[in-house]
Order: structure tokens, then sequence, then C-alpha cells
């Protein structure tokens, strides 16, 4: 059977590809929407953070000999530590003023990391070996899906409708919505609000240290892993709409599928796809798909 | 009023200097011999080349003033070119014109090897391309101010290519960085596969640079070909070295790198690089004189040379004996006696430096050891075949470089 000439087999397995890929934009995107949407921030250090993820995992197991289970929950909690750490010294020093400012300083932050690890490890990178559990892959017909990338869809889609449910559903997250719209009431309300920007930031760097243990089995763990990927997340993230918690999550699976299948259709396009909707997207919805006018 | 007046006899004084000890011994200019390490210090090509190269051509100059005592003075300065054409440019321009640097060496990356060679040729000075690999640096842009020493695309197409198809690889498929280097390797290695009896399924370009290799993967595994040959770079390679062994692309069909070096080999692991066949102009541990070097170097570096850095060292080596032979630093001087004497050192035996630029050597073929055969750090390789200078290299009859037809 074929579409457009193309073997069935070989869509389906380009589409499960583009789902895989999907995954990844949704989670890193989806910190990036979390601290823009409560804090206001571009947080341009995401990507950087996100490579230290994969590098902390990378040390964990080699010097410490922390497994693959226990860095995927140890690597994200440090970059979460690291966040408060830039939240409390520096970001709050910035909220009253334009966002320029606070998309340079994480901007600076982001080659200071990157320029720190280059130092350190070199720029080829090191290998992390897919654990135990997770090696193999099933034959699925039409084609071979390796376990680990069946796992990195499954965590991926947890760990975001939890976020979403939290942030949507729950008190704490009414809290977080309401400490945005309007801080000072939310304070006189008895609720300690600047603790709770902190610990948003600290949540949203985490979800990117998640990203990168999630990929270091996958990409070589390289000091720029993090600024390859930055840029085609941020497109992601104003086309779902600038702080669109379900927006980043569902575009982010969207847009995966769509360059996925592009690589099949005319592999050359893929890498401006996603900005070609970008910009199609500017020009029609503004705030992007899941955005908000204001 | 005083000061002004010293000032100016200041500058007088340094204006008439050059011309003032013009003796008749020695015709180095300034009595120092300046060299430029223009290398990417902080890039994907850092590894490959970056602080590696420039501490060869540190350690080249060490050897030389300690072994000949030359009667002028040599400096070694280095910088960043990015990896970009107009940076590169930019610095080699400044080097020549206000810091007196003779001879400009490293250049990894064709688009800087390819400037800085131009600017060269307009001011007169020497390139000497260790990190580049096209083969338009000794074709359709040769000059006669630049040399080409430690390997091009052809060397290694010819090497990698030819060995496979002979072993039984006879169909092939390729993965292409889609842009100017990729494209000509691809092209360099579908030529050398069908004029040995191969046939090519077809080729898929990836954007350049690229994470995620698993939809080109697919389509390699799809069209069924023997070996898939990879026609990227670096992280690339890398990248999709690994990645087609966790979608079961390997071992059932075989992976050939067209462009890797010994630091690629080392952040991937010998357990996902096994077995796969690559071309080098050197490797460490291929004899006494190959192991002592790279100790030395390794001493100083904590990781063992690449080829680049091996071609750098032996490169600047005999670019100085060539001045000091010569007694000048001045280009057409040098380079005629640096394409006069051949080069008999741990890198290349009988080597030589043709007219079109292009330094012909022994090239080897590599395949990546198993992790059990690797008794010590750094044993990553079988030599399967040395190839002779002559035959690796693309012949004098096929150039295309201007200088050849006249």
């Amino acid at each position: 059977m074929e579409i457009f000439g193309i073997p069935l087999r070989g869509l389906a397995g380009q589409l499960l590809i583009g789902l895989i890929n999907g995954s990844f934009y949704a989670v890193l995107s989806l910190g990036l929407a979390v601290i823009f949407g409560l804090l206001n921030i571009i947080n341009f250090a995401h990507g950087a953070l996100y490579m230290m993820g994969a590098f902390l995992a990378w040390i964990g197991l080699t010097h410490f000999g922390i497994n693959y289970w226990a860095a995927l929950l140890l690597a994200p909690l440090l970059v979460g530590l690291l966040g408060i750490v830039i939240e409390r010294t520096l970001l709050r020093w910035l909220y009253q003023l334009d966002h320029l400012y606070g998309l340079l300083l994480t901007f600076g932050l982001a080659l200071i990391i990157e320029g720190l690890f280059r130092y350190y490890f070199g720029i080829s990178g090191e290998t992390y070996e897919v654990p135990e559990a997770l090696q193999g892959g099933v034959d699925l017909g039409f084609m071979f899906l390796p376990l680990y990338r069946g796992w990195v869809v499954l965590a991926s889609l947890v760990v975001c409708l939890a976020t979403w449910f939290i942030i949507e559903r729950t008190k704490i997250g009414a809290y977080l919505r309401a400490g945005t719209e309007n801080p000072k009431l939310v304070q006189a309300l008895g609720i300690n609000v600047p603790l709770m920007i902190t610990l948003t930031y600290g949540f949203g760097v985490a979800l990117a240290g998640f990203a990168g243990v999630l990929a270091a089995p996958i990409l070589q763990v390289n000091p720029l892993m993090g600024s390859n990927l930055i840029i085609v997340v941020f497109a992601v993230v104003v086309i779902g709409g600038m702080g669109s918690i379900l927006g980043s999550i569902v575009t982010g699976l969207g847009l995966g599928l769509i360059e996925g299948l592009t690589r099949l259709f005319y592999p050359e396009a893929s890498a401006v796809v996603i900005f070609v909707i970008m910009v199609i997207v500017l020009l029609v919805r503004p705030a992007g798909l899941f955005g908000r006018e204001n | 009023m005083e000061r002004k007046y010293i000032a100016a006899l200041l500058a007088v004084s340094f204006a008439a200097l050059p011309a003032a000890p013009a003796s008749a011994q020695a015709k180095v200019s300034d009595g120092v011999v300046r060299i430029g390490v223009l290398t990417d210090l902080s890039g994907t090509y850092s590894d490959l080349s970056g602080q590696g190269s420039v501490l060869a051509t540190k350690m080249a100059v060490e050897d030389f003033i300690a072994a000949e005592k030359p009667a002028f003075k040599v400096e070694v300065v280095s910088a960043d070119h990015q990896n970009k054409g107009d940076i590169a440019s930019n610095k080699a321009r400044e080097w020549f014109e206000k810091d007196g640097v003779d001879m400009v060496t490293d250049l990894v990356t064709t688009s800087t090897a390819l400037a800085v060679m131009k600017i060269a040729k307009e001011k007169n000075r020497i390139a000497i391309v260790n990190g580049a690999g096209s083969t338009r640096i000794t074709n359709e842009d040769c000059n006669d101010v630049t040399v080409h020493y430690t390997y091009d695309t052809y060397a290694l197409a010819n090497g990698t290519g030819r060995a496979l198809v002979k072993a039984g690889g006879k169909s092939w498929f390729f993965l292409t960085a889609d842009y100017a280097f990729g494209h000509s390797l691809e092209k360099d290695t579908m030529d050398v596969v069908k004029a040995n009896g191969g046939s090519v399924a077809g080729s898929v370009r990836h954007p350049f640079p690229a994470n995620d290799f698993s939809s080109f993967l697919l389509k390699a595994q799809s069209s069924g070909a023997q070996v898939i040959g990879l026609a990227n770079a670096g992280n690339d390679t890398i990248n999709s070295i690994k990645q087609a062994a966790e979608f079961g692309v390997t071992p059932k069909q075989s992976l050939a790198g067209l462009l890797m070096f010994i630091s690629d080999i080392h952040s991937l692991g010998l357990k996902t690089a096994q077995n796969m066949y690559l071309t080098e102009g050197f490797y460490w541990d291929l004899n006494e004189q190959t192991r002592a070097w790279s100790k030395r170097f390794f001493d100083r570096h904590k990781r063992m040379p690449t080829m680049v850095h091996a071609g750098q060292y032996s490169s600047t080596m005999h670019y100085l004996k060539a001045v000091k032979a010569a007694g000048s630093d001045d280009t057409t001087a040098v380079m005629a006696q640096m394409k006069k004497t051949p080069i008999n050192d741990f890198f290349a035996s009988k080597g030589q430096i043709r007219d079109d630029g292009r330094m012909v050597h022994d090239m080897y073929l590599l395949q990546v050891k198993k992790p059990a055969e690797s008794k010590y750090p750094w044993d990553y390789y079988n030599v399967r075949a040395t190839i002779p200078g002559g035959e690796a290299f693309q012949p004098l009859s096929a150039s295309r470089c201007p200088l050849i037809r006249k």
C-alpha cells in the first residue's frame, strides 16, 4: 500500500520518529512556557541547562556509579537547584525591566555554562550507554523501534501531562497563576509569592535537565547539544503561544510529526520547516496558536 | 615640546629600522620567522585541531631550535577562526600586514582555508593547510604559495571506498551533510565505488548540523544497501553511528566513516564504533617513531594526536628546515626549497610536495578494533593496508589546477 508514492511502512516509521522527536520539543518548550508564563523571562539558558542535565547523568555514571534511573531524578534536581540560585541572585532584579534584559542575561549565562563545559570536556563529547533494561527493541512490522525511544515518548508524555495538570487543575497551580496576574493581592492573602516564583523557575529548568538525561543515551553528550536545539524549541514556543502550557505540549508533538513528514518527502527542508510554520503563524495569529491576545 | 621631538625621533628611527640590518648572512626579515596557527579553538573541530595544533606547532619549533640552532628567532602566534571564512581572512590579513607573520597554518574547514589561501597569494606569504579536506585546495583554487599537507577528501574516499567494495560491499547508500563539503565527499566516493564495480542505491541529504538521524537512517535501512557511507563530519558522524547501532542498522549493514579522526573514535567508544573502516594519514601506534612522538605529545596534551596534529608538527618542521636551508624567509625561495626536499620523518616517508601544492604521502586503511582486542588506552585501530602515496591521492593527470596545465 502506498500514499503519495511512499510505502505505508515507511510513512508509519517516520511518523513514529516524528513523535519521538516531538516529545523532546514538548518537554523543553514546556519548561520555557512555564517560565515565561509565570515569570515573564525568556530563558535563553534553557539549552545550556538541558546540556548540563545530560552531562550530569554522564558524570554521575562515569565517576560515581550513579545509574540512569537515579540520574533521571538527581540530575533535574541539581539543575533545578542551580536554577534557584540563578533566580535568587540574578533574575529577581530584572522582573521590573523589559524582557530584553532577561533574555540578554540568560543568553550570557548560556555562553558561560557552555564555555565551561567545552573547556573541561572538549567538543567531541562523551558517550552515554542506553540503560540495560531498555536495550534492544521491538519489530513493529513497519519499523524496528528501539525500546529506549518508546520509553522517551512515555516518560515525556507523563511529565508533560502531570505539569499541565498541576498548573491548570490544582490549588497550587491556581495560586501560581493568580500570583502572576496580581502578585500584590495574592501576597496580601498570605501567600509567599517570591518563593513561589523561585520554585517555578527551578521547576522549569529542572524540566530542561530532565530532557537532557532523556537525550543522553540517544545523542552524543557534548557542550553544544543544547544550542543546536534551543532555537527550534523557541520556535515551538512561539508557534504554540508564549506562556501557554497546553500550547507548548501540543505544538511540540505536532511539529515533531510535521518535521518527520518533511524528512520523508523533502529532507533538505526539514531544518527550516518549523521556521516557515512560525512565520505563517505569526502573520495569521501573532499570539500563537494557543496564546491569548492581550 | 621636547616630548614631541622625542616621539618624532623614535618614529623616524623605527621607520628606518627594517632597512638597516640587512646583513649579508641571514636574510630572514627582521631576524624572526613568525608562524601563525589559525584554527578552531572553540567549535566543532577544536578537538581534532584546536589547541592540539597549537601545541604540535610549538613542539616543532622547540625541536627545531634545539637541533638546528638557527641564527634567527622563531615565534608562534595563534587565533580562533571560528570556522568562518571572513574571520579567518581578516585575521590572516592583520597577521601578514601588521605582525609580520611569514606562514599561516592549520586552517580547519575548507571555507577558511580557501579564504586564507587567497590572502596569502595576494600578500606573497605561505599557507600550509592541515585541517581542511576539500580537493578544491589543490585543484580549482590552487596557487603557488599553498601546501595541502595532511589529507584530502579524494584520498579518504579512495582509501575507504575502494577497500570496502573490494571486500564485497558492492551496494552503497549515502548519508550526506547538505553543504559543499558533504556533496564533494559524496561525489568523490560515488566515483570510486562505481569505478570499482559497485553500485549506488541512493542518498539522503541531512541539514547541517543535525541532531537526530533516525529518519535518515530508516531510509538507508530500507534501501537494503550493504554499505552506508557517511559523507559528514564531527558530531554529525558520531551521532549517525550511535543511532545506527540503536536502530539495528548495524551490524546488518556496515557503515563507512568517510571523514573520521581518532578523536571521534575516542569519544564514541569502541563498543559503538567497532569494525568500522576509515582512512587516515597517520596513526600514533604505527611504529616506534610514531609512538615516540605521540607519547611526547600525549604527555603535554593528555590526548593522543590526530592526523592533523601530526601533520601540523611535520609540516612546521619541514617549513623551518626549508627557511634555514634557503637562508631566507622569502616566500618563493622557501616554497622552492620545500618542494625540492623530500619529507622523511615519523609522519611521512619519501613525502613530496607537488607543483599543485599537494603533499603526497602514504595513507592508512584502518579498521576499528573490537573492545576485546584493545589492550591499552588509545589502542583503537587495526591497520588493514598502507596505501602508497601514488595511489592514495588524485593523480596529476586528473588535476584541474591551472599551475599544472602550463
